[in-house]
């Protein structure tokens, strides 16, 4: 059962992916700009000086935010679809949460920017009102906004998928047997939606830490992430082994980060 | 090559490294001989085609946005039967990175800027072109005939297309006279409302201005600099990004930003101006009179493994006609390189020649200093200048 | 009355997450309308001629017919790809068994150009010409794991005890797979799908590389706007799709939305 997608993933994509990240420990000679092939751990010491460390602090933080954000703002809304709406706006809801998936992710970016921007949509409603602008356009704030909003559905729909399959019964044996609300959300559904929010928050988290498409767009003068040092050393450099250096970073974090999921039961929740 | 430490790994692998690393690296390819004796482009040996024959009926172009439209291209594959398949690409870097193993076989001409041209070329991934079979050709500025960007020792390896002067675009609001140096863009007086490209090349933008500024640097030639005019430069670019509100990265991002007056001055290109002032925004450019500007120059390169030779030939002869250079030039907003396009310009848009300079005289372009791909080996026979790769890497740490 | 401020609380969020959800949708569609192509708010000059441009731009009508079927050939390879990967996972106690799942990820963790770079020099070295199959074969490896993801969180929600149960009832293999096993994930299966479906109908960084001299979609509409010189054909480009997916996802939502598969009690007793 196994075999097909490994073997996929092995010849294609692994194949490819080692050989270019094995380049990490070589180096790019600084007068010739030809890789020298000899092993070298300094590209490893050179992103863990200078402006790198910042950098790499910058990217996770934001994942971070972002995933929580999304895990807040979706799991109320899809507790409502799962549990509380009528199948009719359970499907309403559903389709209202895949219809933004089909507009590009380019233009939502860009719809952000005409809305965050300092003559944009969101300063002029705040004039209209008579509140103070708050001039979010190329920011890190921008950036934040931009991402939780186009991971959302990400999130929702395997937290909505988790939420859905909780058999009604469980919940009336929590509150026959006394429990309040809270202590049935808090025992029984939280509990049960861990696969969805694990499911979730990885398509969050990582599409963030890759991300560097956004940054460009509606980033500030302080909005540089892994990803972006990554395509200037690669592309505009052509410093491959600083890029493939670069690149171990994401992997580690992503390491981290799934042993955290692993420890607290996410995945192995049921 | 060292090649101690692949051997382990076996030589299959070794080879498979080593072609995915020269693919990757345009530049990675320079001979280790390179040095004080000079640079060898690999294929400058290679013969060009002696005459054009028949179409293949396909052409693979990798180019800017802008620079493949049905208004030439229709009239194109009408008179030669080669259906034009465009690939948009978003930075020099991408454009060195699919034009990789001599365009990999698939694809037959690129539209490189001069700062990606030198890293082609060395790379081994153009190859020498005919000038005798692009009839237009004499009719080009004499500058652009054989620029260095695209023409090593006599060899041309691309076709000068358009260009442009990096210009310093500014608020009309704020500056009632236009500024007459680049120190605007340095100037804490502006603080959190300046934007300047977030590309690398742009080290030499300051350069530029410090070699008027701070002359005992003994800066010459703003691509050309040794270690310590480098991090002198380097230097002033972090003093900088505090007053810098964005990076900009597409033409329409900084558009975006002065007409929301987010920004009052900018390095911008001509095409930022045209597109604000026609939507009446309060801005101009201008090419600072103390320090002279940048500027970018294209050409159409051709692939070492072009699959469609023919086509390619007769593209670069149809792009470089007065007529299709006119109307490429006021649909981008640059200036052509045929002397001859001026008043077809006119006739699409009524003061475009004038707007986009190409009615100024060679003299004047000679202020400009185009974009070029900065190698260890400096212009003077030296080898100690920075090389690109190293602007990369101080650029990721003067804007991260 | 403390229960009906809490219902009363959580509608609202919901209108708030739809209000979210659909304001920058909206801005899209207004400067659709837009005569200018520098946006500016509010829009000055009303215009329905964007519309015509769009629609009789063959660039567009190439990419997105292009965008379309590598999308669906990605969505079905992963379909098949993803789910054996999340069963055997499921089913196998094996060491190393969590490394699988980091290895599905890594396509979405390491930024898309690592992915794009490396399978664009494979290609290239292994003679393979970019075509519509080398960026499927991209899409597919980055949307294996919305469906893995999608069908383990589901299978883990399942008992064992129900296909044991299926078994000791005298059920085929292949019965247990069409009566038990199928209906228990394919929601799963559908709104993986069609999560995968978006993420490679929007993606554009590995698609550069993988592609040849041929353009998606949203290559399309990143070349468009990196020059801005047509800005609202973007905004009207972007409408369109939205409104010709409308039916399809009002399709889809109907297939997960309702019970039309699995009871509910019966498939997910938990231990």
């Amino acid at each position: 059962m196994l075999s097909p997608p490994l073997l996929w993933f092995l010849v294609i994509y692994l194949t490819s992916l080692v050989l270019m990240l094995v380049t990490g420990f070589w180096s790019v000679n600084g007068f010739t700009s030809q890789i020298d092939h000899h092993l070298t751990g300094q590209n490893f010491s050179q992103i863990t000086a200078g402006a790198y460390p910042s950098i790499i602090g910058r990217t996770v933080l934001l994942a971070v935010l972002v995933t929580v954000t999304d895990a807040i703002v979706a799991f109320p809304f899809a507790y409502v679809m799962a549990r509380v709406a009528t199948q009719r706006t359970q499907r309403i809801l559903l389709g209202a949460v895949l219809l933004p998936l089909w507009a590009s992710y380019l233009a939502k970016v860009y719809a952000w920017i005409s809305i965050l921007e300092k003559g944009g949509a969101l300063n002029w409603t705040f004039s209209k009102v008579g509140l103070p602008n708050p001039n979010l356009g190329f920011t890190n704030g921008a950036m934040w906004i931009a991402f939780c909003y186009i991971w959302l559905p990400y999130m929702i729909v395997p937290i909505y998928g988790a939420l859905e399959r909780i058999p009604s019964s469980l919940l009336d044996a929590s509150a026959d047997l006394g429990g309040s609300s809270w202590s049935t959300l808090r025992r029984v559904i939280l509990p049960l939606a861990l696969p969805g929010l694990a499911a979730g928050s990885i398509f969050t988290f990582s599409l963030t830490l890759g991300d560097y498409v956004t940054p460009l767009l509606i980033g500030g003068s302080n909005s540089t992430l892994i990803g972006n040092a990554i395509y200037e050393n690669l592309l505009t450099g052509g410093n491959l082994p600083l890029a493939a250096a670069l690149s171990t970073v994401p992997i580690a974090v992503m390491i981290i980060y799934l042993g955290i999921a692993k420890r607290l039961g996410a995945f192995e929740a049921l | 090559m060292s090649h101690r430490v692949i051997n382990s790994l076996g030589k299959r692998v070794a080879v498979t490294l080593s072609a995915i690393s020269i693919g990757m690296l345009g530049i990675a390819t320079i001979t280790s001989g390179a040095g004080a004796s000079g640079l060898t482009a690999p294929t400058a040996g290679m013969k060009p085609a002696s005459a054009v024959g028949k179409g293949e009926g396909s052409l693979n172009l990798i180019a800017w946005e802008g620079y493949v439209q049905p208004q030439w291209v229709k009239p194109f594959t009408k008179a030669t039967g080669c259906v034009v398949h465009p690939k948009y690409a978003g930075s020099s870097g991408e454009m060195v990175s699919l034009m990789a193993n001599g365009g990999g076989g698939q694809y037959d001409l690129v539209s490189a800027s001069g700062d990606a041209d030198l890293r082609l070329i060395y790379g081994g991934d153009v190859k020498p072109v005919n000038m005798s079979l692009i009839p237009s050709w004499k009719q080009f500025r004499p500058f652009l005939q054989a620029p260095s960007f695209n023409t090593i020792k006599g060899v041309h390896f691309g076709v000068s297309l358009q260009f442009g002067p990096n210009v310093l675009l500014y608020s009309t609001k704020t500056f009632k006279k236009a500024p007459t140096s680049w120190s605007v863009l340095y100037s804490s007086k502006y603080k959190g409302k300046l934007t300047v490209p977030n590309n690398p090349i742009q080290i030499a933008d300051a350069a530029l201005y410090l070699e008027k500024s701070q002359p005992s640097l003994g800066i010459t030639d703003p691509y050309e600099l040794t270690q310590t005019q480098f991090n002198a430069t380097v230097n002033l670019l972090k003093s900088q990004k505090p007053l810098i509100a964005k990076y900009w990265n597409l033409a329409s991002d900084e558009i975006n930003l002065f007409q929301s007056k987010t920004v009052v001055a900018g390095a911008a290109w001509p095409y930022q101006t045209i597109t604000l002032q026609s939507n009446k925004a309060a801005v101009a450019d201008t090419i600072p009179s103390v320090e002279g500007a940048t500027g970018w120059a294209d050409s159409w390169l051709l692939a070492t493994h072009a699959p469609h030779p023919n086509c390619a030939y007769k593209w670069m002869a149809w792009a470089s006609t007065p007529q299709v250079q006119a109307e490429q030039a006021v649909y981008f907003g640059e200036t052509p390189a045929n002397s001859l396009a001026c008043p077809l310009m006119n006739k699409l848009q009524a003061g475009s020649c004038a707007g986009y300079h190409a009615d100024q005289p060679d003299s004047y372009f000679k202020t400009i200093k185009f974009w070029k791909t900065p190698l260890a080996q400096c212009g003077n026979g030296k080898s100690d200048c920075v090389p690109y790769s190293q602007w990369t890497s101080a650029w990721t740490t003067i804007t991260g | 009355m403390r229960r009906r401020l809490a219902r009363a609380s959580l509608w609202l969020w919901v209108l708030g997450v739809l209000f979210f959800l659909f304001a920058p949708i909206a801005t899209i569609v207004l400067f659709g309308f837009d005569r200018s192509n520098v946006e500016t708010w509010p829009i000055q000059h009303w215009t329905l001629s964007w519309y015509s441009v769009a629609w009789h731009d063959p660039q567009v009508r190439a990419a997105f017919a292009l965008s379309l079927k590598a999308a669906f050939a990605a969505t079905i390879l992963s379909l098949v790809l993803g789910s054996m990967a999340a069963f055997g996972v499921h089913r196998a106690r094996f060491f190393g068994r969590d490394s699988i799942s980091l290895l599905l990820i890594l396509p979405l963790a390491l930024p898309g150009i690592i992915t794009g770079v490396a399978l664009n020099s494979a290609f290239q070295w292994a003679g393979i010409q970019l075509s519509i199959w080398t960026i499927i074969v991209g899409h597919t490896t980055f949307c294996i794991v919305v469906i893995y993801n999608n069908v383990i969180a589901r299978l883990r929600r399942t008992s064992n005890t129900l296909l044991e149960a299926s078994a000791d009832l005298g059920a085929t293999a292949v019965q247990t797979f069409r009566f038990v096993t199928l209906p228990t994930i394919a929601t799963a299966l559908v709104s993986g799908a069609l999560l995968a479906f978006a993420l490679s109908f929007d993606e554009v960084i590995v698609t550069t590389f993988t592609a040849g001299a041929q353009n998606t979609l949203p290559i399309w509409i990143f070349g468009a706007i990196r020059l801005g010189q047509q800005l609202p054909e973007v905004n009207v480009v972007v409408t369109m799709v939205v409104v010709l997916m409308f039916i399809p996802i009002l399709i889809a939502a109907r297939l997960t939305g309702s019970e039309n598969f699995a009871p509910r009690v019966a498939a997910t007793q938990p231990k």
